[in-house]
């Protein structure tokens, strides 16, 4: 700080800024992340169910539970993508917030994002560098934990 | 020859006018209440295959229309002063390649406008250059890539959060007057050179709360470098602070004993319409003071509707990499004061 602002202490801004930064309104986006979050599950349940359907299964067999569950994954990452690359998904996520970033589609989005901004860098350095600048710290921490957790599993197990 | 005034200021001996302006603005701006005041509308990329190169096609275009609007040949523009938000300034250097004008680039986040005709104006008053151009740029695009996260990426932005307009201005300043004799040419009268501020607001989403205190800062110095008081002024037309930031300043102020709330505005608040155009804090960008001030302050100030006016054009010194390595956010203002 300069001797220009003499009547002001970093400790009495730290209050002033407080007072005038307006904040988030926590219980509107908690209400749209539920609608929104839920509304991206039911479409996945939906998706789910239908696999199981009579007609379904009449043209491509019975599915075991396994293998619905990672086509419902495929169907949902595939969507996110999509809307992704059709310059939806960002508006889904302006009023939905985290209710658009948790589920699976916001992970596809994390991915497909960086990886459209960053075409124009190239395929190697661009797109395959870039890829998983927002997911990336996701996955290597999600693994990590796995394999900790997985550990004291096998530990307690014994 | 300038004349230093008290630690910051300095007060120019011979007239630099403003003899001309340019910007132009990308589809959201025009929407916006100054919509039409700017003289020309682009898409965001400028039909360009990156936002890298629309950034540059926009200063290019800028400049190639001033240099239009003034019918002078380029040989006879001693300077261009440039800056932009991008690494090293790499819109200003794409966009003026191909100008053949001697270049400076320059950068001072959101108060490059104001930093760059303050050095053209006090090399112009040294009598080592007479005609200069000083130009800045800003996109929405390439900055959110640059400072934020892919554009595409879906989330929500917090209230005090600001968005950077996309858009390019330019000035034509000269020691001679252009135009019929009796019209009158606004010009740069004195200019602060302001300090960089720390007050250890560590939000990024918070431009407005990291800059005002450098706002206030080159305000109060100014105005008790040359012995005025804020009446002095017709506007005190601050760069980017945004709602918030402009709150803030307008508190700081009062502290220090200087009421200039009737007296205030900001490019940030002006530029968007904040409720229907969802830009939250308002807008920012060294293209948000430069379209602002090019437009609707340039014809304000021809018109005769305001005759002394004080561009306090403010940035915030960051960069992505400070941010990561936990460094203070620090802050920048340079004033210039204009009359007609």
């Amino acid at each position: 700080m300069s001797d220009n602002l003499d009547k002001l202490t970093v400790k009495q801004y730290q209050k002033i800024s407080d007072s005038n930064s307006g904040k988030s309104n926590i219980v509107k986006n908690c209400i749209m992340a539920f609608i929104f979050g839920g509304l991206i599950c039911t479409i996945a349940q939906g998706y789910s169910d239908l696999l199981a359907s009579k007609p379904v299964v009449r043209v491509i067999g019975i599915l075991d539970e396994k293998s619905i569950g990672a086509l419902t994954v495929l169907f949902m990452v595939f969507l996110g993508s999509l809307l992704t690359a059709l310059n939806v998904y960002d508006c889904i996520g302006t009023v939905a917030g985290a209710g658009s970033i948790v589920p699976i589609t916001g992970f596809a989005n994390s991915v497909v994002s960086p990886a459209m901004e960053y075409r124009s860098e190239g395929l190697i350095l661009g797109v395959g560098a870039q890829m998983f600048q927002v997911a990336g710290p996701v996955l290597v921490y999600g693994t990590a934990s796995s394999v900790l957790v997985g550990l004291i599993y096998y530990l307690v197990k014994i | 020859m300038a004349v230093k005034f008290g630690k910051q200021s300095y007060k120019l001996s011979g007239r630099i006018y403003i003899n001309e302006t340019a910007c132009i603005v990308g589809p959201r701006e025009k929407e916006g209440p100054l919509g039409e005041y700017f003289d020309q509308v682009e898409r965001e990329d400028y039909g360009e295959d990156t936002w890298e190169k629309g950034e540059a096609h926009y200063i290019e275009a800028t400049f190639n229309k001033l240099m239009g609007k003034i019918s002078l040949d380029t040989k006879q523009i001693d300077c261009v002063f440039s800056g932009d938000l991008l690494n090293q300034c790499m819109a200003s250097a794409i966009g003026l390649k191909n100008s053949n004008v001697p270049f400076l680039g320059l950068y001072g986040a959101c108060s490059t406008m104001a930093e760059s005709m303050l050095c053209a104006s006090l090399c112009m008053d040294s009598n080592a250059m007479t005609d200069t151009i000083a130009i800045t740029s800003s996109n929405f695009c390439s900055a959110e890539k640059q400072y934020r996260f892919p554009l595409e990426l879906g989330g929500q932005r917090t209230p005090t959060s600001q968005w950077t307009v996309t858009a390019s201005g330019a000035v034509y300043l000269s020691c001679n007057k252009s135009g019929a004799v009796e019209e009158l040419k606004p010009y740069i009268e004195s200019v602060t050179i302001g300090k960089i501020e720390n007050y250890k607001i560590n939000d990024v989403n918070n431009m407005g709360a990291v800059m005002a205190p450098a706002c206030a800062s080159t305000i109060l110095s100014h105005l008790r470098d040359l012995s005025r008081t804020p009446d002095y002024y017709d506007l005190i037309l601050t760069g980017d602070l945004g709602y918030t930031g402009s709150k803030i300043l307008l508190e700081i102020m009062s502290m220090h004993g200087n009421d200039i709330s009737t007296r205030h505005n900001d490019c940030g608040k002006m530029i968007f319409d904040s409720a229907s155009q969802d830009t939250k804090s308002g807008g920012s960008g060294c293209g948000c003071a430069a379209a602002v001030f090019t437009s609707y302050i340039y014809k304000l100030l021809k018109n005769l509707n305001l005759r002394r006016v004080l561009f306090v054009a403010t940035g915030a010194l960051i960069s992505p990499v400070m941010v990561k390595q936990g460094e203070d956010l620090l802050a920048i203002s340079h004033g210039i004061s204009i009359e007609i």
